[in-house]
């Protein structure tokens, strides 16, 4: 499930209809579409069709659809150019109808660019954030509890106090202070890998300790001693004995911290610290729901933070399926 | 006469009845100085609340810089010719009648007798004197100074008699008499002392206690709660009075309370918290609207107001200050072409309908359709136009690279970025159509959203910016409260501020235009040397100018009297007649 997600939102342009700056100024806030199967005769559809733009003239806000010329729904049709995983350039969407008719599955914004294409592009970046926030988490987790935990001693307790240093950090506060140091004509890009970086940057220390754990538990096993007996030297008992029995707990971080990153992302952009317009990640999404009048009147407007929760439980499942394999993997 | 008899004898009837009530015992007063207000008459009694965005900063109204405080001062001050707003016009004050010399530069005013400020105490000449040399202190630092230094010279007050004033200016000035408006006078019998130990900066704070505060508005202070609010109760010596000659105001209390954001100032106007809403964006007018017959208020959409939002892009000299990187793109933005192109290819439809939810009007200078006394008729309002903005392009040596991007003669790809005000959502709106309507013509634009002062320093000292997005609100009708944004030498000639001289020649123009229609006296000549300035503005586009948001305004249906304008305070400036049912 993970994996066929994660797939629609690499091949984001490919199942976006839209682009996602593409904006359609007759319609900001327009709710989102109906696909109908039945028309105003009564007789079914196969493929499903849309009706078109309301005349503005003559239509009231309220008034049916019914009337009005339909537009049927149209698979792997050619419109706006995109690139598939940001590499090779296509033309192809998996779906989309003819203009002037638009279809908006999750709604439109305030400046009436697609809600649904706008979720899945976000995805690239929200999800791009998170996995690089959480290996450049784990791998200097990796790093300094490894060392802390396979060389004891003094080491240990100045790397372990450090890291207590680090959890007890108001990382939002640093993230702030980081934002304002930066330069205005650094492209938005670049302030936002340094912000993810800085996020990965801090939040080593929990995983750090994890691996410290385990590699303290590692190298009293009997094969580490019998190894060390032979004469192996430090490197080579950590890459070949030590550091594999972290694999497990790696990976289980690993899947826990990305949601958590994920998170991370969307309370800065939140905040205004993310991604600029006209990008779009998740985080960018919600922004608009911190107005009132957002939030009281367009109610599809909190779909993209709907449908984060299933996203976020298929993770933390995916955590605990490791945690068991892990688990039923005789050491 | 018959008329006066009547009157009298009105009066007389009105003092029995005050004598039996007992309740509202007018001072001794001249009836020849009351004023008389001509809204409905009202109830007496009752409390008005009106949400703060912020607490005030002071409550002496010589320091006095941010809105609440200004908001609040307005109500327990007068000035001495005040602007009416809702004719735009001046009417008398405490000032009843005034006569000019034949020169334009001799004001007499004859103060009204009998009138007492909000502790009993009599006004007269003396406190005329003592306010005017305190705001004239260099020491003081007032930002009323700017306005009442005349042709360089400070404004001259000579006391006459202890009814009459004289104020002498060096030159004759068109806008004389509309200096005087919030032009507060202050108590001297409670100020002098601390005026002459030299720690009036420090006099009139927020906790100051409510015997120590006098003024000649409509309320005096009661209490201030930090952090929640300051209540104001009626000033029994005010010196209006209705039509029927009741004392005013009618409100026995005035409740200002600090509301940091505009959805909560909604939400809490919404649930009948407070009684008066005003200046909240348009998509809240739409979610108000909907309940507007439910619940007990009303709406009001004003129109255009005063307010002009533009782009503008740094035409600062390179000089040291401004970054290298800026200077190149300078010559683009100093190609008049380009500055063209960039404002065929804006929506301002777009802009109106996203951002203001069709409550704004698209404008292409800086005068706005609610200033009908000096809106010129005659600019073109030319719509947007993609192919007009790349022809345009093309004559400036621009060209297109096959991918669509825009680059320059030299072969650099255009690329800028827009400052805007992090606090104001739709300004941030407006950057981030245009950059889509930029992008159009093969620009990059990027939208940086910053913190107002950030922001602010970066414009007018640093120089560090390629662009902005901002918005002035002119704070009179009349075009010399403008002097600082269109002389090249102003502080917020934002484009290219604090020039030593003009830099172009129609800068140099503009400022001819500007000092002209200062002294000229005469209306119609002085609308066709401002009809120029708006052709200026409209052909040399130092500022592009996008729209202007209509004023809204909300207002609980008890509250009587409630004439909202376009002019700040939009809500409360007859806050004297506003009563509740």
């Amino acid at each position: 499930m993970l994996a066929a997600f994660s797939c629609v939102i690499l091949f984001a342009g490919f199942f976006a209809p839209y682009d996602f700056a593409a904006q359609a100024r007759d319609t900001p806030f327009a709710p989102p579409t109906t696909l109908h199967f039945v028309d105003a005769g009564g007789s079914l559809h196969i493929r499903p069709f849309v009706y078109g733009p309301r005349d503005s003239a003559s239509a009231s806000p309220n008034a049916e659809a019914a009337s009005e010329q339909s537009y049927p729904l149209h698979w792997f049709v050619r419109s706006t150019s995109y690139k598939i995983a940001g590499l090779i350039p296509s033309r192809t969407h998996l779906f989309g109808v003819e203009k002037p008719a638009r279809i908006f599955l999750m709604g439109s914004d305030a400046y009436g660019r697609d809600q649904f294409s706008r979720f899945l592009y976000g995805g690239q970046i929200s999800l791009l954030a998170g996995l690089i926030a959480a290996i450049l988490s784990v791998a200097i987790g990796i790093l300094v509890g490894g060392i802390a935990g396979y060389y004891g001693g003094w080491l240990d307790g100045i790397l372990m106090r450090g890291s207590e240093l680090f959890l007890a950090l108001p990382w939002l506060y640093l993230l702030f202070a980081v934002r304002a140091a930066l330069p205005l004509h650094i492209s938005q890009w670049q302030v936002f890998l340094l912000l993810i970086s800085v996020m990965g940057l801090i939040g080593w220390a929990r995983p750090a300790r994890l691996i410290r754990g385990v590699v303290l538990s590692a190298k009293e096993r009997n094969f580490v001693l019998a190894a060390c007996g032979f004469g192996a030297s430090d490197a080579y008992l950590l890459r070949r004995h030590v550091l594999p029995q972290t694999y497990a707990v790696l990976l289980t971080q690993i899947t826990l911290l990305v949601p958590q990153y994920v998170l991370a992302e969307v309370t800065l952009t939140f905040l205004g610290l993310g991604v600029g317009e006209p990008m779009p990640s998740w985080g960018a999404l919600l922004t608009s729901l911190q107005q009132y009048s957002v939030l009281s009147s367009y109610w599809w407007m909190f779909l993209p933070a709907l449908l984060l929760i299933p996203l976020f439980v298929i993770f933390y499942a995916a955590a605990d399926a490791l945690q068991e394999l892990h688990k039923s993997v005789p050491l | 006469m018959g008329k006066v008899r009547l009157w009298r004898a009105c009066l007389v009837f009105i003092a029995i009845f005050c004598a039996c009530s007992a309740a509202r015992a007018w001072p001794q007063q001249s009836s020849e100085d009351r004023m008389i207000a001509g809204g409905a008459t009202g109830h007496a009694g009752g409390r008005l609340v009106v949400a703060l965005r912020s607490e005030p900063k002071t409550l002496n109204p010589a320091l006095a810089l941010d809105e609440p405080s200004r908001d609040v001062i307005r109500c327990l001050t007068a000035d001495l010719i005040h602007i009416n707003r809702g004719s735009l016009k001046t009417e008398p004050s405490l000032a009843k009648s005034w006569s000019v010399s034949r020169d334009g530069r001799q004001y007499t005013l004859q103060l009204r007798r009998g009138v007492r400020f909000s502790d009993g105490q009599a006004f007269n000449a003396d406190d005329v004197i003592f306010s005017f040399q305190v705001y004239l202190d260099e020491k003081v630092d007032s930002s009323q100074r700017d306005l009442l230094v005349v042709g360089g010279k400070p404004i001259t007050v000579v006391k006459v008699d202890d009814y009459t004033v004289r104020f002498e200016l060096a030159q004759p000035y068109a806008a004389a008499e509309r200096l005087f408006d919030s032009i507060a006078i202050l108590p001297r019998h409670l100020l002098q002392n601390t005026y002459q130990a030299g720690s009036f900066s420090q006099a009139w704070t927020l906790s100051v206690p409510p015997n120590q505060f006098a003024g000649l508005g409509p309320f005096r202070l009661k209490e201030y709660v930090a952090g929640q609010r300051v209540v104001l109760e009626r000033n029994p010596y005010y010196w209006k009075a209705n039509r029927a000659g009741n004392q005013l105001p009618y409100l026995s209390e005035v409740v200002f309370l600090f509301v940091s954001s505009e959805d909560a100032q909604v939400i809490r106007f919404q649930s009948g918290d407070t009684d008066v809403l005003s200046r909240f964006s348009a998509e809240n007018f739409a979610v108000l609207q909907k309940q507007q017959s439910q619940k007990g208020y009303h709406l009001d959409d004003l129109g255009a107001g005063l307010e002009y939002n533009f782009l503008f892009f740094n035409l600062n000299d390179p000089g040291p200050n401004v970054p290298p990187e800026i200077t190149k793109k300078q010559a683009w933005f100093q190609d008049l072409r380009f500055r063209q192109a960039v404002s065929a290819a804006i929506d301002r439809e777009g802009i109106v309908r996203l951002v203001y939810s069709g409550r704004a009007t698209p404008i292409w200078d800086q005068v706005t359709p609610g200033n009908k006394l000096w809106l010129d008729e005659n600019i073109a309002h030319p719509p947007r136009s993609l192919d007009h903005a790349k022809e345009l392009l093309k004559s400036a040596g621009f060209s297109w690279k096959s991918n669509g991007s825009l680059v320059d003669p030299h072969g650099d790809h255009v690329e800028f970025s827009i400052l805007t005000s992090s606090s104001n959502a739709q300004r941030t709106k407006i950057a981030t159509i245009i950059q889509d309507d930029l992008s159009q013509l093969g620009m990059t634009v990027q939208v940086i959203p910053l913190e107002f002062r950030a922001m602010v320093d970066r414009l007018l000292n640093t120089h560090d910016y390629e662009a902005a997005v901002m918005g002035l609100v002119s704070g009179d009708a009349d075009p010399t409260s403008e002097m600082n944004v269109w002389l090249s030498s102003g502080e917020t000639h934002l484009w290219h501020p604090r020039q030593e001289k003009p830099a172009t020649p129609w800068e140099s123009e503009m400022d001819r235009l500007m000092q002209q229609q200062l002294v000229t006296l005469d209306y119609s000549k002085r609308k066709k040397l401002y009809d120029r300035v708006q052709e200026i503005v409209a052909d040399e586009l130092p500022v592009i100018c996008l729209v202007s948001p209509n004023i809204l305004m909300g207002a609980a249906n008890r509250v009587g009297n409630f004439r909202p304008a376009i002019l700040v305070p939009y809500a409360l400036w007859n806050i004297e007649e506003l009563y509740v049912q």
